[in-house]
């Protein structure tokens, strides 16, 4: 077995993104899209780590880098849940077609 | 080192599994139980690389906040006549497209061999600072280098509360 290098942790960061972005590209409930988005959030997270990590264990530019993608992940996640529930109220809707008031 | 080795695959199946679980489950609370699981392997993920600090705030923020947020919603909104509905909507040729790119870079990089990957070697030397956890050193850093960007962070957080509220205030 090989130890686990900087480039397993690149090789597992890229799958989960291209999960997340499949997720957010062919769902239709906007709930399911949201949870889809923080997968890929998670993704530039264990980049950042691993490189942190590559770097030496004196360095933790990359793990405060982390902290602030979290920071950012809950304060969308608070927002769009309320965009969410405003939108719930007014269209009777989560499915992210459905909502098609600029379409024409 | 063999068990960093076990470990890690456990924590990317877990990860990997817990991720394909949420973008194909029908029922959203499903969806929202298989994030955790993911969620979780990316917290052992941070724990393998000596990221203890993130570990912590990655099971107490999204495990403990984020995902009860979701539930909430879930309860809130009436998803019932939503989940049996179609399922995905007709974006598969841009999910595809976004596959092949992806599957395009991993194949450049295997074909290129181990050349592909060149890390830089820490310009200053790897040493363990005497004596300092990783959340000390954490802390240090974000109160020293980086005081700026987490004064702005809370007040973004700021403003995210108040604009979730007056978002889902029925009148203002």
């Amino acid at each position: 077995m090989h130890p686990i290098t900087t480039v397993h942790y690149l090789a597992l960061s890229a799958a989960l993104l291209l999960i997340g972005t499949v997720g957010v590209l062919t769902r239709r409930n906007i709930v399911v899209v949201l949870m889809s988005i923080e997968l890929i959030l998670n993704a530039v997270n264990i980049n950042l780590v691993a490189f942190s990590h590559a770097f030496g264990a004196d360095h933790v530019h990359g793990q405060v880098f982390a902290i602030f993608v979290i920071a950012d992940a809950v304060a969308e996640t608070a927002v769009a849940l309320g965009i969410l529930i405003a939108l719930f109220r007014n269209k009777e809707t989560v499915q992210a077609d459905e909502i098609d008031l600029l379409k024409w | 080192m063999l068990i960093d080795t076990v470990f890690f695959y456990i924590f990317a199946a877990m990860t990997l599994l817990g991720a394909v679980l949420t973008i194909t489950r029908r029922n959203p609370v499903h969806s929202a139980i298989s994030l955790i699981v993911s969620l979780l392997g990316v917290a052992g993920l941070y724990l393998l690389q000596g990221a203890e600090f993130l570990f912590a705030a990655q099971i107490v923020l999204y495990v403990g906040g984020i995902m009860v947020l979701f539930l909430f919603v879930i309860m809130l909104v009436n998803l019932d006549a939503a989940a049996k509905e179609r399922e995905f909507s007709g974006q598969w040729p841009v999910a595809l497209a976004a596959v092949a790119a992806v599957a395009a870079l991993a194949g450049w990089f295997l074909s290129r061999g181990k050349g592909a990957f060149q890390i830089a070697a820490p310009a200053y030397g790897a040493v363990v600072a005497g004596g300092a956890g990783n959340t000390e050193r954490v802390a240090d850093s974000l109160f020293q280098d980086y005081l700026l960007p987490f004064e702005i962070a809370s007040i973004l957080l700021l403003v995210a509360v108040v604009g979730s509220v007056i978002m889902a205030k029925k009148r203002i």
